[in-house]
């Protein structure tokens, strides 16, 4: 039909592809703004506090001297932090990866008529402040609780203790309570985007598995899990990064040995070590954009529809 | 397939080799029942059809034999072998499924691979290839099924089920996400497979013309219950229920009483017009009938024309309806009773058409008249296959 149209037609499209054009970047300018206000310009700001000579003070002021040192120092320095951090996030996303997604396959296949109330249940902690949640370990996990009276009666305290996860008699500061403050955190991350997934995939496509020869167990690893591959990337995306650089947990759950890469960086900040702080941050950031791309790479994104 | 002459084949097996067998299989979904006691066998390379309207239970059939339902009562036997509880990954069956279920994120190769890989056979590039060759798609191995346009996805269905060479395959409405045209096209390309590959087919549909253009039985199913199974041509020619009558094609049932007859024919009195139909075409025994006969079947002529001996006629017609429809041209005709008949002329052009208020006679001939108990409901089975 297009080519009938008579030439007459084509400044007039040419108009309106321009318009359609100035729509859109209309359209991107709040949030460009915004990014280039509060993401670009704080992010040349880091970058150079991170190469402020360090024996400046807040009172003294910094001086510009381009001390690459900081980055080695800081690297020295808290390399055991940085590593627990992501050994802690590692744990965390895995935990929820195995709570997560059977309850997101749960709620995408079985639920029924609970779908949406699940759902409501699997968002509902987000009514509730971040804090006043994890300090709501500190009652479950406490010494005179019920869940560690249980475990103590199980000798399962015995065993984490023997295990180095926790301290003998008792659950709280330790990696166990920040790993598991984590995971509780961070599950409803996991669970939403491998729901979305999961829920798109047509439930006759198990039925054709069936009906060539794959057991319910092929038919999950050679047809649900492929397709639930980008929810589950996603999911592992949105549980680790928070996770590793969270300082929350590690601080109201934990103990000075496990401290996390997040509450050094605040404490620097606190005590006035800009350039330190500065310079951990972008390593954290760089590590984790280098650990991302390494994984979307391995995940292979790229082959799914 | 199994030789006829393998020892370890049980006897049973060896005579009926793989016939598909069901006996007295019901299935209920709580209260609903969607198979009624249902007993069926499908000979060993035969093209069957299951036809009839939605929710009549022709796709529960289907799924209990691939084994996505379970019977509630019943056994399922192929050649000779109890299925009825296997696991539907361990029957020897495969489905083309209603609008395909093609793995999205697998290439078209791989779709049709899925069901040999599963199975650890060797020699599976070759089969695929043999395979895609057979169903046109060679150049398309590489491609998702995402790409493919409807027709396409169709023949990789058919190809992934296919391959695994099963002893009975099952086509869940294979045709009806197609278009008119292609819908054609396929129908005689899968007979065409068919005889190629000599598996037995059994086919679920509600479009008639679709089950009769392919299907060498068809079994007419409603509400549950097999009303009627043969051949297509025996099904149109002599409906044994008002439902296959109206169900499969069109018919004009008129109220009447046997009114005795000789050897071989029956004389019914229809709103005084006096018909014979033939005995073999007649349900023994009863004497309410509706009398039967199909549109095309019938001829109109003027009022007070002549009309061979021996025909059925019936006097007193007014044309109320002409729809010229190119090949043909469709007339409602009202009768002396207020009935309004339907009659197909051709449009050969050997007379002018009648038109609307033109008094008519009816006739047509005794050996095509058809006799139903007149117990049964005249409208079972109209205007539901319209419907899609």
């Amino acid at each position: 039909m297009a080519h009938v149209a008579p030439p007459a037609g084509a400044p007039a499209s040419g108009d309106a592809a321009r318009k359609r054009g100035l729509v859109g970047y209309l359209l991107l300018a709040p949030a460009g703004l915004w990014l280039s206000l509060f993401f670009i310009v704080p992010m040349i700001s880091l970058i150079s506090t991170s190469l402020y000579d360090p024996s400046g003070s807040l009172e003294t002021g910094y001086q510009m001297t381009g001390h690459v040192q900081n980055y080695a120092t800081v690297l020295q320095e808290y390399d055991s932090q940085l590593l627990r951090s992501f050994l802690y996030a590692g744990l965390a996303t895995f935990f929820c990866m195995l709570l997560g997604f059977p309850l997101a396959y749960a709620i995408a296949f079985k639920a029924g008529k609970w779908k949406n109330l699940l759902l409501v249940a699997v968002i509902a902690p987000f009514f509730t402040s971040f804090l006043i949640r994890t300090l709501a370990w500190q009652l479950i996990l406490s010494d005179q609780g019920w869940v560690t009276q249980t475990f103590n009666a199980l000798y399962l305290t015995d065993l984490f203790a023997a295990l180095g996860l926790t301290e003998q008699g008792s659950l709280l500061y330790s990696p166990l309570a920040v790993v598991t403050g984590l995971t509780y955190n961070f599950l409803p991350f996991m669970v939403l985007p491998l729901y979305a997934s999961l829920e798109k995939i047509d439930p006759r496509l198990h039925e054709a598995g069936a009906d060539l020869y794959a057991s319910p167990f092929t038919t999950f690893r050679k047809v649900t899990l492929p397709l639930a591959l980008p929810g589950l990337v996603a999911g592992t995306l949105l549980t680790f990064i928070p996770a590793a650089g969270d300082f929350i947990n590690a601080q109201l759950l934990g103990n000075t040995q496990t401290t996390m890469i997040g509450t050094v960086i605040q404490k620097l900040f606190d005590g006035g070590s800009y350039p330190e702080a500065s310079a951990l941050s972008v390593v954290l950031m760089v590590i984790i954009v280098v650990l991302v791309l390494f994984y979307i790479r391995r995940a292979g994104t790229e082959d799914l529809v | 397939m199994t030789q006829p002459g393998d020892v370890q084949d049980p006897p049973q097996a060896a005579e009926g080799g793989s016939d598909l067998v069901l006996q007295g299989v019901t299935k209920r979904f709580g209260d609903f029942v969607a198979v009624d006691d249902l007993d069926l066998t499908v000979p060993q390379g035969a093209f069957f059809a299951l036809l009839g309207p939605s929710g009549c239970g022709k796709t529960t059939t289907l799924r209990m034999v691939a084994g996505l339902e379970v019977p509630t009562v019943g056994t399922i036997h192929i050649g000779g072998q109890d299925i009825s509880h296997l696991k539907p990954y361990k029957r020897p069956v495969n489905t083309v499924f209603q609008s395909y279920a093609l793995f999205p994120h697998l290439t078209i190769f791989e779709n049709v691979a899925f069901g040999l890989r599963r199975q650890k056979k060797s020699d599976v590039e070759r089969q695929v290839d043999e395979m895609l060759e057979l169903v046109e798609l060679t150049p398309m191995a590489s491609r998702k099924p995402g790409q493919l346009s409807g027709g396409q996805q169709q023949r990789v269905a058919l190809a992934r089920a296919l391959i695994n060479r099963p002893q009975v395959l099952l086509l869940d409405e294979p045709l009806g996400a197609l278009d008119l045209k292609l819908r054609r096209q396929m129908q005689i390309e899968l007979k065409r497979i068919q005889t190629e590959v000599g598996i037995t087919f059994v086919h679920v549909t509600h479009d008639q013309e679709e089950a009769m253009t392919m299907a060498d039985t068809v079994a007419v199913m409603n509400a549950g219950i097999i009303e009627q199974m043969g051949a297509p041509k025996e099904l149109y020619e002599h409906p044994r229920t008002t439902f296959a009558a109206n169900f499969l094609g069109q018919s004009n049932l008129v109220r009447g009483t046997v009114g005795g007859g000789d050897g071989s024919n029956v004389t019914i009195d229809a709103h005084g017009a006096r018909l014979v139909c033939p005995r073999d075409r007649a349900p023994a025994g009863i004497s309410e009938v509706w009398v039967g006969i199909r549109p095309e079947k019938v001829f109109l002529a003027g009022a007070g024309t002549e009309t061979a001996d021996g025909s059925n006629l019936m006097r007193g017609g007014v044309v109320t309806d002409v729809s010229f429809i190119g090949v043909s041209t469709q007339y409602l005709t009202r009768l002396p009773w207020g009935q309004e008949l339907m009659i197909f002329e051709q449009n050969s052009g050997a007379r002018e058409s009648f038109r609307v208020g033109d008094p008519v006679d009816l006739h047509w001939l005794p050996e095509h008249t058809f006799l139903l108990d007149a117990a049964q409901d005249a409208s079972a089975g109209v205007e539901i296959e319209g419907e899609d």
